[in-house]
C-alpha cells in the first residue's frame, strides 16, 4: 500500500513540476503581458495543486494535509487576482512591470 | 557530489547572480523585483539550514513586508527616475563607493571564514533549560526569556521608528493622516481582496503567534502577517492609516511594551506555581558554555520541577 502512494507521489509531484515547467518557458517565450500571464497563472495553478496532491499521502496527518490544502487555495486566490490587476493594467496600454 | 549538496549549490549560485542583478540593474522597480526574488530565495535556502524560524521571518519581513514598502516607494520615485538615469556620479566618488563597498565585503568574508570550528555555541545549554522555560521552540526561548530585554527594546524602539515617521509628516497633516491617502476602485478586484483575505490572514497570524511556543513561528512572524492584512485593507482604499491624533491608538502603542514590562514585573510574583530555575542557571547562561560544562548536570530521571530549591525563597526575586 506505502508503495502505491509513493509511485503516486512521484506520478503526481513529477506532473507537477512538468507544469511548473511548461509556465515557465511559457513566461519566457509567449509574445505579449496576456498570453504569458495565460501560462503562468493556469500552468502554475495546476501545477502546485498536483505537487499538492501528490505530497497529501506523505503529509502524516489530517490536519497536516488540509494545511497543504488550504496553502493551495489561498495561492490560487493570490494569484487570480494578481493576474486580473496585470492584465487590467496591460489592457490600458500600460505596461505591466 | 550528492544531491542535497548539489542543489545547496544551485541555490547559492541563484542567490549570489539575483543579488547582483539587484545592485546592478539600473531601474527602481526592477531591482525591487530582485530584492524580493532575492528575499523568497533566501528564505528557501534557511529552511535548507533548518533554520525555519528564520526562514518564516526573512519570507514575512526581509521580502514581504519590506518588498511591499519598496514597491510603494519605486512607484513614488519614477516621475523622478528618468532625470536620475541620465545623471553620472563622477570618477573619484565611484572608485570611493567601490572600495568602500569592497572593504566592507572582505571584512565580513573574513569574520565569516575566521570562525572557529566547531563554532561556539549556546545552543546544548539552551535545549536543556526549555522545560524550565515552558517552551517547546528554542528561538522563542531566547527571545522571550534570555534575551527578554533585548526584545523589549525592540519592541521600544518600533514605537520610536513610528514617532520618527510621524515627525517626517508635513506640518499641516500633523495630528491626522500621516501620509496621502489611498485611492482605489472600491469595486475592483483588490477591494475584493482586502475584503476576503484579512479574516483568514488573521486566523493565520494568530495561529503563527501561538504556535510559536512549541513550534516554528511566533510574534515577529505572525504580527507581519497582521500587518500585512492592514496594509492590504489600505492599499485598497477601504480604509484609511489612523490619524496621529487619536487616543487609542497612541495607547495601543504605548500598550506592547507596557505589557512586556508588567509581565517582567509579575514575574517574581507569578501565582502560575512554576517554580523558578535555581540561581547557577542564570549564572551559567550569563558566563557563557565554558562554565556550562563543568556544571554537574542533574542526574537521570531528575526533571526540572523537582529541582531542590526551597519554593518560596527570596531568591526568587532574581528571576
Amino acid at each position: 500500500m506505502s508503495f502505491l502512494f509513493d509511485v503516486f507521489t512521484v506520478m503526481a509531484v513529477s506532473t507537477g513540476v512538468f507544469f511548473f515547467l511548461a509556465g515557465s518557458i511559457g513566461l519566457l517565450r509567449f509574445p505579449d503581458a496576456l498570453s504569458r500571464l495565460h501560462a503562468l497563472t493556469k500552468a502554475d495553478n495546476v501545477g502546485l495543486g498536483l505537487v499538492m496532491l501528490g505530497l497529501l499521502p506523505r503529509a502524516g496527518g489530517l490536519l497536516a494535509g488540509l494545511k497543504l490544502f488550504v496553502v493551495w487555495l489561498l495561492v490560487l486566490l493570490a494569484s487570480s487576482m494578481v493576474s486580473q490587476m496585470i492584465a487590467r493594467v496591460a489592457r490600458r496600454g500600460g505596461s505591466p512591470p | 557530489m550528492t544531491v542535497a549538496s548539489g542543489l545547496a549549490l544551485v541555490l547559492a549560485l541563484l542567490l549570489v547572480s539575483i543579488a547582483a542583478w539587484t545592485v546592478v540593474t539600473r531601474r527602481t522597480f526592477a531591482a525591487v523585483e530582485g530584492f524580493v526574488a532575492y528575499g523568497l530565495l533566501l528564505s528557501i535556502a534557511w529552511v535548507a539550514l533548518s533554520a525555519i524560524d528564520v526562514a518564516l521571518t526573512e519570507a514575512a519581513i526581509g521580502s514581504g513586508l519590506t518588498g511591499v514598502l519598496l514597491i510603494g516607494a519605486a512607484a513614488r520615485l519614477r516621475t523622478t527616475e528618468a532625470a536620475l538615469s541620465t545623471e553620472r556620479a563622477g570618477a573619484l566618488l565611484r572608485w570611493l563607493a567601490a572600495i568602500a563597498s569592497a572593504v566592507v565585503a572582505g571584512a565580513i568574508a573574513v569574520g565569516v571564514l575566521s570562525l572557529p570550528d566547531p563554532t561556539p555555541t549556546l545552543a546544548p545549554a539552551v535545549a536543556e533549560h526549555l522545560p524550565s522555560i515552558g517552551l517547546g521552540n528554542a528561538v522563542t526561548a531566547v527571545l522571550l526569556a534570555y534575551r527578554g530585554i533585548d526584545t523589549l527594546l525592540e519592541s521600544i524602539v518600533v514605537v520610536f521608528a513610528l514617532i520618527g515617521v510621524w515627525s517626517l509628516a508635513p506640518d499641516p497633516l500633523w495630528g491626522g493622516y500621516p501620509g496621502p491617502r489611498q485611492y482605489a476602485d472600491p469595486n475592483g478586484i483588490l477591494a475584493y481582496l482586502a475584503r476576503v483575505l484579512p479574516p483568514i490572514g488573521v486566523i493565520v497570524g494568530l495561529y503563527i503567534f501561538w504556535v510559536g511556543a512549541d513550534l516554528p513561528g511566533g510574534k515577529f512572524q505572525g504580527a507581519t502577517i497582521l500587518a500585512a492584512m492592514w496594509l492590504l485593507v489600505m492599499m485598497a482604499g477601504l480604509t484609511d492609516a489612523p490619524p496621529i491624533n487619536r487616543t487609542w491608538l497612541r495607547i495601543l502603542l504605548v500598550a506592547g511594551p507596557l505589557l512586556f514590562i508588567a509581565i517582567g514585573f509579575a514575574g517574581p510574583y507569578s501565582v502560575l506555581g512554576r517554580k523558578p530555575p535555581r540561581d547557577n542557571d542564570w549564572t551559567t547562561f550569563r558566563l557563557g558554555s565554558a562554565t556550562a560544562s563543568t556544571r554537574p548536570r542533574p542526574g537521570p530521571g531528575k526533571t526540572r520541577g523537582e529541582c531542590p530549591c526551597p519554593a518560596p525563597s527570596p531568591r526568587r526575586g532574581r528571576w
